[in-house]
């Protein structure tokens, strides 16, 4: 997916391959401008008007989002098959409306149900994420943060999707109130077998909840496989460097070290591999040559020229 | 590779500072909002209600110290904040920087400590000004207080505090606007722009929430280089009890306007004292998928401070209140060396995480 500008096409979803099942959580992490934003609104097919799939499928359930029209999406994929929490969920809620009025019009729009279906159903979606239904009549600036979350987790959930794209869903929120939205999430995949695609810059976040990890870099997965191999047995430079940045509460004192540099402009992205500017093992061949995807270890992938003498070298160990 | 070895630095540190009577002593400060009132209170009817925001806070920052203030939003660290550097005047209680009391000076007796007293905010992206080159909003302390004499001079300065800020080479980002530069770059020129002044305390109010994580270190290293190099004392508001682990010398856990246990920060939070802190550190996510999960030990959310709960605040969501909580409010008392708790039942709270339990309620989940 890229998007047309001024100054040429910003290839911000550059040719990812990947597969989620019912019940499954995949994790996409990624630093800011990787992309990882646009992939999400690509999944619903809810891109700004310069965006355009250039080649790939979406498919969900056999049908093909991509060769759909705009009309189907919205009338048989997007809310019934995949719903997104977007990001910053917090201030998506109109204040000027009530909360359970909000839900209950996502749902008498998108089904022909009553309005007093639809309200009784929103009463349920809010005990399903942990909010009390006599809230059902209170404005946004009742709710605390996490509530709000909830009501949008609620509201995403409104015509039982199968899948559930869910932006940085924690974001802002306090730590135990973060925890509260970690558990419903998986409480959902538990009892309903919704899949979950996780988008985050938190590496904590996305261990704790997802089954497969996806590193996204510059548009591109530089890593790919079950979470377990990724994280402990990571290969690519840049999840090493990720990894080696982030804090680990249980770990004793140990300042964390950054990746240096920023991630490039997706207007031009580095010749060969696109993150050999900022990457420690870089040599010619990572100027010249894109390394490819490959099969590293049973479920896991990694697109690194020298995934081998990385793994040599770190003996196994994580 | 560690920039900083960690525990050489760590006891350079506490030498320095154990014989130190501190830079700044915060004592019994508390600050109370007014509520305007209501058309009904206007009548009489009813009082209106004062939000309590820091409520009788005590600590002591020392040089070279770095004292983080942690907890949840709505815990009035951002208050303590902003009324330590007088931004906003106390309720009641002292703020003594270097023996001084603070509290009670006009504007312009102030004016003399705000060049020692330095704020970094947290948002990079809006605390510097994006029509001013780096240079202008780095010198802008510098002319203000007429520090410098010539423009000559004022280049210099700010060379040497980019430099130190590993903004490298100067020269070339003198010129340069927000824009082209990089979160952490910006956040580390807000840091410049404190530094110039030549500080003896920078308040520092999560600088680095807001940005990635992979270039959160880069910004940290910045802070503890200042510290070590030049003796700096940082207080550190933050919500980020991993980071704080890594960064922070002493460290406060505040809960509704309150300390509610404070110690040396790995201390705290390896083996947490206080049913919140337990709390805190248990919704912490570690990076490593076979651990064990987050638990959400604390029931509901952080209530309004319009009102709080008598007697402990904590106790409508803590799982070890008894009768007791409700009613009496407990102290803050030293219960181990350099350890401080405000808890009735802090021995079974502790005995509960060392057993890795969490408490009566075993296994409350938020749903």
């Amino acid at each position: 997916m890229y998007y047309s500008t001024a100054g040429g096409d910003v290839k911000a979803v550059d040719g990812l391959d990947f597969d989620v099942q019912q019940g499954e959580v995949l994790g996409i992490v990624g630093e800011s401008g990787c992309g990882k934003s646009s992939l999400a609104t690509t999944l619903i097919k809810l891109l700004p008007k310069n965006g355009t799939i250039k080649e790939g499928k979406i498919v969900i359930d056999g049908e093909d989002l991509t060769t759909m029209k705009d009309a189907d999406v919205r009338r048989k994929v997007r809310w019934t098959k995949i719903a997104m929490v977007p990001q910053g969920a917090m201030n998506a809620l109109n204040p000027v409306f009530r909360v359970g009025d909000q839900i209950s019009e996502a749902i008498t729009v998108h089904t022909d149900v009553s309005k007093s279906d639809a309200k009784r159903r929103t009463e349920e979606l809010f005990k399903l994420v942990g909010v009390d239904p006599s809230r059902y009549r209170h404005y946004p600036h009742e709710f605390s943060g996490g509530m709000k979350q909830r009501a949008m987790i609620a509201m995403s959930l409104a015509l039982s999707p199968k899948i559930l794209v869910a932006d940085e869903p924690t974001t802002a929120l306090d730590v135990i109130v973060q925890a509260g939205i970690i558990r419903l999430l998986l409480a959902l995949r538990n009892d309903f077998g919704t899949a979950i695609i996780l988008i985050s810059h938190d590496l904590a976040l996305v261990a704790q909840m997802s089954d497969k990890t996806a590193i996204m870099y510059a548009g591109k997965f530089v890593e790919y496989g079950t979470s377990k191999e990724v994280y402990g047995s990571a290969l690519h430079p840049y999840t090493l460097g990720l990894l080696g940045a982030f804090a680990d509460i249980r770990k004793p004192k140990e300042i964390p070290v950054s990746v240096p540099g920023a991630p490039p402009d997706l207007i031009n992205p580095p010749l060969g591999c696109r993150f050999n500017p900022r990457c420690p093992y870089a040599e010619d061949i990572c100027r010249t040559k894109e390394p490819e995807l490959l099969e590293a270890a049973k479920d896991h992938l990694v697109a690194c020229h020298f995934w081998r003498e990385i793994r040599a070298k770190r003996g196994g160990q994580p | 590779m560690p920039l900083l070895e960690g525990d050489q630095s760590q006891a350079r540190w506490a030498a320095l500072s154990s014989s130190d009577e501190g830079i700044l002593i915060v004592d019994h400060l508390t600050k109370l909002f007014a509520i305007r009132r209501t058309f009904a209170q206007s009548l009489g009817r009813g009082v209106p209600g004062r939000v309590h925001a820091v409520d009788d806070v005590s600590f002591k920052v020392r040089r070279g110290e770095i004292f983080g203030l942690a907890g949840e939003s709505g815990s009035g660290k951002t208050t303590i904040l902003r009324t330590a550097l007088m931004l906003t005047p106390p309720t009641s209680g002292s703020i003594k920087y270097k023996g001084e009391e603070i509290t009670k000076l006009s504007k312009s007796q102030l004016k003399k400590y705000r060049t020692k007293m330095q704020v970094v905010f947290q948002d990079p992206y809006e605390s510097v000004n994006p029509r001013m080159s780096v240079f202008e909003i780095v010198a802008e302390g510098l002319f203000v207080n007429k520090l410098v004499s010539s423009r000559g001079e004022a280049i210099e300065r700010v060379t040497k505090a980019l430099q130190e800020v590993q903004i490298i080479p100067p020269e070339e980002y003198l010129y340069r606007y927000p824009h082209e530069l990089s979160g952490g770059q910006r956040q580390r020129v807000a840091i410049a722009r404190a530094l110039v002044l030549d500080p003896e305390l920078i308040f520092a109010d999560e600088p680095v929430s807001m940005l990635d994580v992979s270039i959160r270190a880069e910004v940290i290293n910045v802070f503890l280089a200042i510290r070590k190099k030049r003796g700096i004392s940082i207080v550190m508001v933050t919500h980020d009890l991993a980071l704080s682990k890594d960064m922070v010398d002493e460290l406060a856990i505040m809960y509704l306007g309150k300390i509610v246990e404070t110690g040396p920060a790995q201390a705290v939070v390896s083996t947490p004292y206080h049913p919140y802190t337990h709390a805190l550190v248990a919704a912490v996510p570690i990076p490593d998928p076979e651990a064990p999960k987050v638990r959400v030990l604390a029931k509901g959310e952080i209530p309004t401070n319009i009102s709080p709960p008598p007697g402990c605040r904590f106790h409508p969501r803590c799982p070890f209140a008894q009768a007791v909580c409700a009613e009496t409010e407990p102290p803050l008392q030293e219960v181990a060396p350099g350890r401080q708790v405000a808890c009735h039942f802090w021995k079974d709270a502790h005995a509960a995480f060392s057993k890795g339990l969490d408490g009566p309620v075993v296994g409350y989940a938020a749903r």
